[in-house]
């Protein structure tokens, strides 16, 4: 089953692909070939072989238990979070919180987390900031 | 000749201050990092590719830096396979069937050294591969036009999915996906955006960089997420003695011959495209297994020769790997295609052009090779005990600094939110693939190549004056669509029965425990 929706998700992303190849506005100093072809025979290609995910579906793969594609849901918004927070509250703050969760969340108690976290936040920012230079995200207190 | 000229030339290049104490920190990192179960060749190289990218090393210091890790890695991969039955990467797999049952009969110290010994003659012995074959190989590159290169591109994908690959339909669509993906951003030739759905942040294109690295660094963080706790976990503590380190010289004698026949055979399957270290590791393991003990009575009872086959396998397949990559730009595996990404990101393009425009580069490298095995081999004999400390480090603390770095090198690079967020939905997309069983190769090499791919077959029309004919118009690109064709309906029939046997032969590893 999960292959045959699979195989429906991957004919949907073909035929928006081709839709969106054939609205390419071509200047018109084209060559030969133009902006469009490879895309469509790309299109073709992910269309076929979504096509043979469901007439011939593989057998179901394990899919974690909702709890558990709840825990990586989370994750993930943790992980947005970061990405849009991590200029506004700086580096080493933002990693230490993302951190700390994630190790808790897999499996370490919380307050042992809290310090991991810190330590990791810590650790990186000395590594790459102080010692070989990379920019890092600083937020309003300068870290 | 000229080819040793060469080489001299590179050993010039890697003996500076800088790149030798780059090829140093890259070989210890890399052995850590195959050590480690959960980071292979291809994750850690990917993860310090925008690190090298963003401390704005130069393209051989960071090439070196990055082969060093690719080399160490599959190093590495052999402690965790011998001590704790759970290979530290893909290609070590193999190396667990002896060397576990070598380290509970207390000679752990033994498998630890010997199997460095034989990923020493695989590595050296392959690295002269490439220094030899590579430039004969670039010979006949140097005959390829673009409707040839565009054969080529398309092997490369008709291959990929390796000869055990089970579904074909998957590797195909992966491809697909990540030449797909390659088309978003303006047209290099016309100059019209495509696919950018009028976001401005796409007109650049998707860097590969953030595909790479989201697709796998962070996906096996959420492959851990979804495991935590399981039984792997619990395991991951060395708890056996470790014994001598040093083997008798009579060990070594006695399984010589056998590293040497691996080795040829590692490379081999190296070099051909769709096969890589896994591949080699597993062939050089079932035929030496044939060879020399046909009845079965001590392979994956702890048979020393049964760890140096796979580990000289491997070490020899990594090796050869290099070849097509450096000589047509066009990899073969995983992690060589991450390397073709460093090149690529730093302005270089692979192929025959690059042994006459960047000698230096090329040998360079090659050179840094020779030199980061011999500090491997010294790293991994006295210092084993280091590395297995490290094995102590559970994945709940260490998968988290996986991410952490991922975040912090592509912010590096490029410091925009808009690029985590992409690389989050390379994550989540890349676990997805990973639990249907499509390969992520492919769509990192469809990222990579895809606007070549195009241009080459643009190129190749236009000249023809839109004649599609051109695209098997010499006998050389005929050659090429053949192996294409047979290189992706060959798995279809064998491609089952390879898989079923690497299995089994592991299962059969572990059943003795």
């Amino acid at each position: 089953m999960s292959d045959r929706i699979f195989g429906g998700i991957g004919l949907l992303l073909a035929a928006i692909f081709a839709w969106q190849a054939t609205i390419i506005q071509e200047s018109f100093l084209s060559d030969a070939v133009g902006p469009k072809t490879f895309p469509l025979v790309i299109a073709a290609v992910m269309a076929l072989s979504s096509l043979y995910f469901l007439v011939k579906p593989d057998p179901e793969p394990e899919w974690p238990t909702m709890g558990r594609l709840a825990e990586i849901g989370l994750a993930v918004l943790v992980m947005i979070a970061y990405a849009e927070l991590l200029p506004e509250v700086g580096f080493l703050i933002a990693t230490a919180v993302a951190s700390a969760y994630l190790t808790w969340r897999l499996g370490t108690n919380p307050l042992q987390s809290l310090v991991v976290g810190v330590c990791t936040s810590v650790g990186i920012y000395v590594v790459f900031k102080l010692v070989l230079g990379l920019s890092l995200a600083s937020g309003p207190l300068g870290f | 000749m000229d080819t040793l000229a060469s080489l001299a030339d590179g050993f010039v290049v890697a003996l500076t201050f800088q790149n030798i104490l780059l090829a140093l920190v890259g070989c210890f990192l890399g052995t850590i990092m195959g050590a480690l179960p959960g980071l292979g060749p291809s994750n850690g190289v990917a993860i310090l590719i925008p690190v090298a990218f963003t401390l704005g090393l130069g393209p051989t210091p960071a090439l070196i830096l990055l082969t060093s890790v690719y080399y160490g890695a599959m190093y590495g991969g052999r402690i965790s396979s011998i001590l704790l039955n759970i290979p530290g990467d893909e290609p070590a797999l193999m190396t667990c069937l002896d060397g576990y049952p070598m380290a509970k009969q207390g000679r752990a110290g033994e498998a630890l050294a010997l199997s460095g010994i034989a990923s020493f003659v695989g590595a050296f012995f392959a690295t002269w591969g490439l220094v030899l074959l590579a430039p004969q190989l670039v010979k006949v590159a140097l005959l390829f036009g673009p409707a040839e290169y565009f054969a080529l591109f398309t092997l490369a994908f008709a291959t990929l999915g390796g000869i055990s690959a089970t579904n074909q339909a998957k590797s195909a669509f992966a491809a697909a996906l990540g030449l797909g993906l390659a088309m978003i951003g303006v047209d290099t030739q016309t100059g019209v955006p495509r696919f950018t759905f009028g976001e401005v942040h796409l007109y650049d294109g998707i860097d590969f960089l953030v595909a790479i690295v989201g697709l796998f660094a962070l996906s096996e963080v959420f492959i851990f997420l979804e495991h935590r706790g399981s039984a792997e976990e619990e395991a991951a503590k060395p708890k056996i003695e470790i014994g001598r380190i040093v083997p008798s010289w009579g060990l070594i004698r006695y399984c010589t011959p056998t590293m040497l026949r691996s080795t040829v055979l590692g490379f081999i399957a190296g070099v051909l495209p769709g096969a890589g270290a896994s591949l080699g590791s597993f062939i050089s393991y079932s035929i030496e297994k044939k060879v020399v003990d046909s009845s079965g009575k001590t392979f994956g009872k702890g048979d020393p020769r049964g760890v140096a086959a796979p580990e000289a396998g491997n070490n020899a397949a990594a090796g050869g790997a290099l070849v097509p990559m450096l000589a047509l730009g066009v990899p073969g595996s995983g992690t060589t295609a991450v390397l073709l990404a460093v090149l690529l990101s730093l302005n270089i393009t692979p192929g025959p052009l690059l042994f006459s425009q960047n000698p230096d580069v090329v040998w360079g490298l090659i050179a840094a090779l020779f030199i980061g095995n011999l500090m491997l081999l010294a790293m991994n004999i006295p210092m084993v005990g280091l590395f297995t400390r490290v094995l102590m480090v559970p994945p709940r603390i260490l998968m988290p600094v996986v991410a952490m770095i991922s975040f912090v090198g592509i912010y590096g690079i490029s410091g925009s939110s808009f690029d985590l967020l992409v690389m989050i939905a390379f994550g989540v997309g890349g676990w997805a693939l990973r639990k249907l069983d499509v390969p992520l190769v492919p769509v990192i090499l469809g990222t990579l190549l895809g606007n070549e791919m195009e241009v080459n077959l643009r190129r190749a029309v236009t000249i023809d004056d839109g004649n599609y004919g051109i695209l098997v118009g010499s006998p050389l690109a005929i050659a090429l669509w053949t192996i294409a064709i047979v290189g992706f309906i060959l798995p279809i029939f064998v491609g089952g029965i390879l898989k079923r046997r690497m299995k089994q032969a592991h299962e059969e590893g572990s059943l003795t425990d």
